[in-house]
């Protein structure tokens, strides 16, 4: 189950351009890591490569390492597709599939996988939808199209989709940014709940939020317009929130830039 | 400023006052969009009316629908369109089973697949094939089917001569409407480990059906109406003929084209009694696309 993540000495690219220079870090398993910084400084990047998401834009590459429990997914031998049924992700705004019910959208993963199995699959779409705290709210129309659901649902529907398939890890590309203050508290709760079972990594603008849901905290910063992103600091988060050793960690945190 | 100024200025109102010349602008640009509309119509309405008023009286006879004109003389008001009504369909059927598939899977390629010079290669040869003219594209299957390979001229022919002037249309709508599937969906469906393959068969492609069925009735409807094909690649015959592969076979079109060379008020007559079943022909397919993408996947609340 849950993985570690090891980043070694990683520099992404966009065909010519570097737009994260040089990164190392270290995800613990069962904890929530967040990645913070200012628009632009490479941290969604940063996060679509943990799950070679990255490679699906045109021209772009990834030097480096990556090591999923010591594996290197950027192994040669190593096939993106299976990378991705391990490592699960959860964009920023809602995208469940229009052509399929609730149902059918949460358990996407495995049916596309080739699971026919109708009883097994309707157990666990309610064992995911229960996981994402939306069973109580869709168990009487889970064949109603997903489109039809609130912002805050379809996003936990998005979530539920992403655990169907259990991963060892999840990824979250600011998950809260389309959603009013009561949705985010309902995935946030979510996140602490899940952190249980998955290691979870999450990019948010909000910082109030990482404080919240984090343990551990990644401040990426981008020097100027057309220069790589970078990794800052990263550290405990009760220590980036109350007393980082970077002094750009603090201007950020503190309000006086970005 | 001082306070007097200010009331004054509230009192008229910046939100009250409509000047003139907005309104008589606004009243003008109205006129103008309506009234090229309603010129608009005016050819399309006098052409049903036309074509209506002097059809409808073949449509009504007894065995238009059933029978050829095998042994109908010119001036004799009788037999049908059957004959011609098989032609037509045969074709286009014909036609579809060919330019379908091939244009939907070059559609895929250039919206999924497709980068660099072979991508653009495609594109550039589909535009230019998009701008040859019917009779141009019958001239070639001629020259390449029937000069060259020695078959002999037959409905095949004519369906081979459709399918250059469906396959751009059926290439270009399923381009567009699989570039109007937002990446976010793909993209979804590769973070549950779904290769791409499967991605563009049961994501992308059911996102996609609605427009793409649209797409491939509308070109249908096109290539049913073709009349260089029929006058070049295969030759009018007044009876039933099942073989697509030899022998003259009518078609709408060509029915039409036969009869406005026949003086007598019957061959009229039957002109304009093909020329309504043929608008009747392609309204059926038009109204098959309106019911065919009703069975959209895509739901809504």
């Amino acid at each position: 189950m849950a993985k570690r993540i090891d980043v070694k000495d990683v520099n992404i690219y966009y065909g010519k351009f570097r737009a994260v220079d040089d990164v190392t870090l270290h995800v613990p398993p069962k904890q929530v890591t967040a990645f913070i910084g200012p628009s632009g400084c490479g941290k969604s990047t940063m996060l679509r490569t943990l799950n070679r998401m990255h490679e699906v834009v045109p021209g772009a590459r990834v030097e480096g390492q990556v090591l999923l429990d010591g594996e290197n997914i950027y192994a040669s031998s190593v096939d993106p597709v299976q990378v991705r049924r391990t490592v699960g992700m959860v964009f920023q705004s809602p995208n469940p599939f229009p052509t399929m019910s609730i149902r059918d959208n949460v358990v996407a993963g495995l049916k596309l996988a080739g699971t026919r199995n109708k009883k097994q699959l309707d157990e666990i779409a309610e064992q995911a939808l229960r996981g994402a705290n939306l069973w109580n709210e869709v168990k009487d129309r889970l064949s109603k199209p997903g489109g039809g659901l609130s912002g805050g649902q379809q996003q936990r529907l998005c979530i539920a989709r992403a655990i169907a398939v259990q991963p060892d890890v999840l990824l979250m590309d600011e998950p809260c940014s389309a959603l009013d203050p009561i949705s985010t508290l309902a995935i946030e709760d979510l996140i602490s709940e899940l952190k249980k079972d998955y290691t979870i990594v999450i990019v948010t603008h909000n910082m109030q939020q990482a404080a919240r849901v984090s343990d551990e905290t990644g401040f990426f910063n981008v020097p100027g317009v057309g220069e790589p992103g970078r990794l800052v600091e990263f550290n405990d988060t009760e220590k980036i929130f109350s007393n980082p050793d970077e002094q750009a960690t603090e201007d950020y945190i503190s309000g006086r830039f970005g | 400023m001082t306070t007097d100024t200010l009331q004054s200025a509230e009192r008229a109102s910046p939100f009250q006052h409509l000047s003139g010349v907005r309104k008589a602008k606004n009243y003008l640009a109205s006129v103008l969009v309506t009234c090229s509309f309603l010129i608009a119509l005016i050819p399309l309405g006098w052409l049903l009316v036309t074509v209506v008023t002097k059809g409808y009286r073949a449509l009504v006879s007894e065995r238009w629908f059933t029978h050829s004109l095998s042994g109908v003389m010119p001036e004799q008001f009788a037999g049908g369109i059957y004959h011609a009504l098989y032609g037509s369909i045969a074709q286009g059927v014909m036609c579809a089973i060919i330019a379908i598939p091939l244009g939907v899977f070059t559609g895929i390629y250039l919206a999924e697949y497709g980068r660099g010079w072979l991508a653009r290669s495609v594109t550039f040869m589909v535009d230019i094939l998009s701008g040859v003219p019917s009779i141009v594209a019958a001239l070639f299957i001629f020259a390449l089917w029937i000069s060259v390979f020695g078959f002999p001229k037959s409905a095949f022919a004519v369906s081979l001569a459709l399918v250059l002037l469906m396959l751009p249309i059926v290439i270009r709508s399923t381009e567009e409407m699989l570039r109007l599937v937002p990446d976010q969906l793909r993209e979804a469906s590769y973070a549950l480990g779904v290769p791409q393959w499967k991605t563009i068969v049961k994501v992308v492609l059911p996102t996609a059906y609605s427009g793409m069925v649209t797409g491939m009735m509308l070109a249908m409807a096109r290539v049913l109406g073709e009349t260089a094909p029929v006058l070049v690649l295969v030759g009018y015959s007044r009876s039933i003929n099942y073989n697509v592969f030899d022998g003259n076979m009518a078609s709408l079109p060509l029915t039409i084209m036969n009869e406005l060379l026949n003086p007598e008020p019957a061959g009229v007559a039957r002109m304009w009694g093909a020329a309504l079943t043929l608008i009747l022909l392609v309204m059926i397919f038009n109204l098959m696309a309106a019911v065919l993408s009703r069975f959209s996947a895509v739901k809504s609340s």
